[in-house]
Formats: structure tokens, sequence, C-alpha cells
């Protein structure tokens, strides 16, 4: 037990060290970026300072949304901590729009108060003046809370730094391969254990609470779906149909599973009600119709069916009903992924052997599409709760890694969490409800 | 490259036409080693005697068409390429020998694209396979298909070769 104990501390250790090597690849110019000076917060405490760089976390995580360019520590023409020491004139000339600046104290019992403001550079006026407490071990969280609300309180859009993602490592080959469904916070860091299996992981996706996780595990020879309790580690075998049971999706009021199963002879979408397990089939077709995902008002779902030949999005009403398709560009469109307002529409589109990121976007009058990624084998995209990226799975080699990509796709940064093959990535829902 | 693929292709094909020809060709169409049969479903496994003519469970390991397990398909395809007829109905004729015997039917698909609609993929090949045995006179009941989509694959590499031999299902005797 004391051996299991101390493999597993190695192996958080591991995974923290591989965590510091996340990458940010710029593509592009980011002219239309709010240049944004995070100055950072020193310990001003009489205890031990926090290990966590709480300014650092901030900037990065604006950085990494595309809508912000952080500017860099080296350059910064001041360290003020407080409204008072600003000297409004020195960030205006660097042509910073935005100015954050703040300090840690102690908050008693070992924990930290971080106390910070946010002002508009050029009207000389405080946005934000607001304090967080936490224990030392939650100060990225504090940080990622931080983000969020400077986010939302210059763009009128809530922040999606404080969540987490769920996604799958492989590890080994062939018949010693070893899978574990891991969640992590949104930019990679605190990656925990949630289920560890010799057969293949996949499809985690999240209750709307961020409370459960829901997977297809091989473990007893066939396809099964499992519903999880991450905190307790709990879990609950909920479909293990003769042929395929995959592609779970919670909806949106988290009393139903959407999923795909085979038991007809042909792979078919299906809503399970979660409390008395009852089926409705709502497809019945010849075609694979597979990775069903729920519109935010629960009312259709969105689909992969090759039905017409290669694999297109379709929709359907959730209660059941005919399809209607939804992609008519590109040969082969796969794993839509829905933004929160329902408007925009992520896939693996395929074409040749060449499988991108793209968007179609319907918020604007005609459908338009915009590619996200570079190809070549991109895959599994999952939007941020507020749609401000994207998540998706790539190949470098033999190796599978994620990357977050900006909605817009000007800033694509690699998440390095693990050695090994990483995929599968579903972003978690928002942690708090409002 | 299309072009090379496509040589890459034609020399397998070749190949295969080739054993066939040959009839006793004892070499696999593809350079896969033996599968793992897996475990048996337990007391099945006679060794009494067999009917003149009918297949035993030692002629899994010896009889050259029963060893071929493995049967491929091409890119997007689940149809069953001609070459296979042979194994097909080799393995149809073990089924109706001895109809304690049970198969299962492992989809396999290429990593590209989307892995819930590749498990689609996997699944119907299986299928395909299935159909094929028992229109060859084996029963159903002896069949089971599972699909791993692209979760299983024997080669990692991502080119055109690699994904052909991926692109495959195989046969596992889980009662002899």
């Amino acid at each position: 037990m004391k051996k299991l104990v101390l493999s597993v501390v190695l192996m958080l250790l591991a995974f923290s060290a591989n965590a510091q090597q996340l990458e940010v690849d710029l593509i592009g110019g980011r002219e239309s970026a709010l240049p944004i000076a995070v100055v950072p917060m020193p310990y001003q405490g009489s205890a031990t300072a926090p290990q966590t760089d709480v300014a650092g976390v901030i900037r990065a995580d604006l950085d990494r949304s595309g809508q912000f360019r952080a500017l860099p520590e080296r350059d910064l023409v001041g360290r003020p901590t407080r409204g008072s020491e600003v000297d409004y004139p020195a960030w205006r000339a660097l042509r910073q729009d935005f100015l954050v600046v703040g300090r840690v104290v102690d908050a008693g019992d070992g924990g930290y108060r971080v106390e910070y403001e946010l002002f508009d550079v050029a009207k000389q006026e405080r946005l934000l003046g607001l304090a967080m407490t936490a224990r030392a071990n939650a100060m990225r969280d504090v940080a990622h809370q931080i983000a969020d609300a400077i986010y939302e309180k210059i763009l009128g859009v809530r922040g999606a730094f404080w969540t987490r993602i769920a996604y799958v490592t492989a590890s080994g080959g062939g018949k010693g391969s070893r899978y574990a469904l891991m969640v992590a916070d949104s930019d990679g860091y605190n990656p925990q254990t949630v289920v560890r299996s010799n057969e293949p992981l996949l499809s985690p996706a999240w209750s709307p609470d961020g409370r459960k996780l829901a997977y297809v595990s091989f473990e007893r020879g066939n396809s099964a779906i499992y519903i999880q309790d991450i905190t307790t580690g709990g879990r609950e075998l909920v479909s293990s149909f003769r042929g395929i049971n995959s592609g779970p999706a919670f909806s949106p009021d988290g009393r139903k599973l959407a999923l795909t199963l085979s038991r007809s002879g042909n792979p078919e979408i299906y809503v399970m009600d979660l409390g008395s397990k009852a089926l409705t089939q709502i497809t019945n077709q010849f075609g694979i119709d597979t990775s069903p995902v729920w519109r935010p008002d629960g009312a259709s779902l969105y689909f992969t069916s090759d039905r017409g030949g290669r694999p297109q999005v379709y929709q359907a009403p959730a209660g059941g009903g005919g399809a209607t398709r939804v992609t008519f560009e590109g040969a082969y469109n796969a794993d839509p992924s829905l933004s929160y307002d329902g408007k925009k529409i992520a896939v693996a589109q395929g074409a040749g052997n060449t499988y991108r990121i793209a968007i179609l976007d319907r918020s604007l009058g005609s459908p338009r599409w915009s590619t996200l990624s570079p190809g070549s084998l991109d895959e599994s995209p999952s939007f941020a709760p507020n749609a401000s990226m994207i998540l998706y799975a790539a190949r470098e080699g033999r190796r599978g890694v994620l990357y977050a990509v900006s909605a817009d796709g000007r800033v694509r940064q690699r998440l390095v969490l693990a050695d090994g093959d990483v995929r599968e990535p579903a972003w978690g829902p928002y942690r708090s409800p409002r | 490259m299309k072009t090379q693929n496509t040589a890459v292709l034609g020399k397998a094909l070749l190949i295969a036409v080739m054993c066939v020809a040959a009839a006793a060709c004892s070499k696999k169409v593809k350079d896969t080693p033996p599968t793992d049969t897996g475990p048996s479903t337990g007391g099945v496994t006679d060794t009494g005697p067999t009917a003149p003519g009918a297949f035993g469970p030692s002629d899994l390991d010896r009889d050259a068409c029963l060893r071929q397990r493995v049967v491929y398909f091409d890119l997007d395809q689940d149809s069953l390429r001609p070459e296979f007829q042979a194994a097909m109905s080799c393995h149809a004729k073990y089924l109706r020998d001895r109809p304690s015997s049970r198969i299962t039917l492992e989809g396999n698909a290429d990593e590209r694209g989307s892995r819930e609609y590749n498990l689609g993929l996997g699944e119907r090949r299986g299928n395909a396979v299935s159909s094929a045995l028992q229109a060859n006179g084996g029963s159903a009941a002896q069949l089971t298909v599972v699909s791993y989509g692209e979760e299983r694959p024997v080669c990692t590499d991502s080119n055109e070769e690699c994904w052909a031999r991926n692109r495959r299902v195989e046969i596992v005797y889980t009662a002899k």
C-alpha cells in the first residue's frame, strides 16, 4: 500500500514536471487582440510565499484565448501592486489598453488572499477591484478565476479558464497497452486519473454539473458505457448491449444520455432516461449513425451519419423524428461539437488523407466555414463552455497530442500533458453555476 | 503518392493471387503473426475422433487455409475482396464440421477520421465476414462480431501501407 501511494505521488510529480512544457503557437497576426499588462503580484505576507505565480497564470490564460496580447514580463515598465502606484503615461507609451496589478497577503490557516485591480489605461479608470481567498494548493484556481473576471469585464463574455478538461492517455503498445481517463485544469495542469484500464477507453462526456463523466470502456471485451463520479470514483454500467455501445452525451438537464447502439444490427442513435434506463430510438436508417450531441436547448440532437454515402452531420428532434442534413461542404464531416448558443458546429473535416478541425458558423446570415487546424490527422473537437476556444486531438509522429485553439484560429497552444499518446479531449462545463 | 499507394496495393494483390493460385501456399497474405485465439469458453475442446474429411481442432494450426485468420479491406470499404473467398469457405466448413465451435470476428479500422465513426466501420467489416461465413454454411449462432474501431492497430505509422494492415477483421476462435 505504501509502495502504491509512493508510486502515485511519483507519477503525479512526473505529470506536473511534464505539464511545465506548455507551448504556445501563435499563428498569423494578432493585431485585433487587446494589449494587456499583468504585473507580477508579490507576496506581502509573513509566512511562506505561494508557489504559484498568479500573474503568470493570468497572463498565459489571457494570451491563449486569442482575444488578448499579454505584455511579456520582461517588457514591464514598472511593478505597481495597487492603483495609487500606477504611472498611467508609462503604460500608455507601451500602448497597453489594460493593466492588472495585485498582491498576495496572508488569509490565516495557511491560506492566501489575492487582492487585484483592473484598469483601463486610456481612461485612467478602475474597472475591477476584488479579492479572492484560497488555500495554498488552490492558487491556480484563484488565478484562473481572476482571468475569467478580467475576460468578462472587458469582453462582456463569461470567461472559461477556470474549467476542467477530460482526455484519454494510452501508453505501451499492442497487448501491453495501458489506458487512463484523466481530468486536468483547462491549461493542462493538475492532471488526475479518473480510471485506468488495460483495454481501450474513449469518448469521455461531462455531466452538466461537472461531477460525472460518461465514457466507453472495452474492459468487458466489447464496448460498454459507464458513468463515473469524479470525486467518489463510484461508477455505474449503463449500457452493455450486444454490438456497439458508444458516443455518450448528457442532455443539458443531466437526466438523459444520448448514445449509439448497434443492438438492432446497425448503429443508431438512442436517448436513455437515466432514471428508468428506458431507451427511445431516435434514428432508424441504413447507414452508420453515431456521435450524438445535444443542442443546448435539449430539443434536438446533432450526429454523424453516412446515410448519404460519406459521413456528414445531421440533426434530428430529441424525441425522435426525421433527420435533416446540416453539413454540405467537405467530403467528410464528423465528431460534431456545438457552441453554447448552438450557432457554431465544430467538426473533424476530411479531404483525402487530411483531417482538420473546421467550424460551421450559422450565427450570421448564410452559413460560413472556417478551418482552425493545419491537419493532417486532427479529430475530436470540443468547444469551451463560452465557445472562445476549441480543444482537439492531433498526431505528431506516432503520438497523439492535444491542442487548444482560439475560435478565430489565431492562437493555438499545444498541451503537453503526459508521455505517450493523448486523445479524446472533452472540455468540461463552468465550475460554478449562474 | 497516389500511384505509389496503388503500386503497394497492386503488389499485395499480386502476392495474394499467387497464393491462391498455388493453393498449397502456406504463407499468409500479409506478414502478420498468427492471431491469438483467445481464451476458450471452457469444456468444448473436443479431442475425440472426427469424421473422415472433417476438420478437427489441430487443423487450425496446420491447415494453410484455416491459418489465414485476418481479412483485409480497402479504404472505406466493407466488401470482401475476392482473394478471401477461399478463407471464407474453409472457416465456414470448420464451423459446419464442428457445431460446438465459436468465432468472434474483431472488426478494425485505420486511424483516419472519427474514432466513433470508425467503431461503426469496424462493425460493418465484421458483419461482412459474418455474412460471408454464413453464406458458406456457417451458423449465425456460432458467430459474434465485436468492433474495436481504430483502437487496436497492428501498425502505428501514418502511411497507406500501415493503414491497409489495420483495416481488417481478425477471426478469433473462442471455442474450437
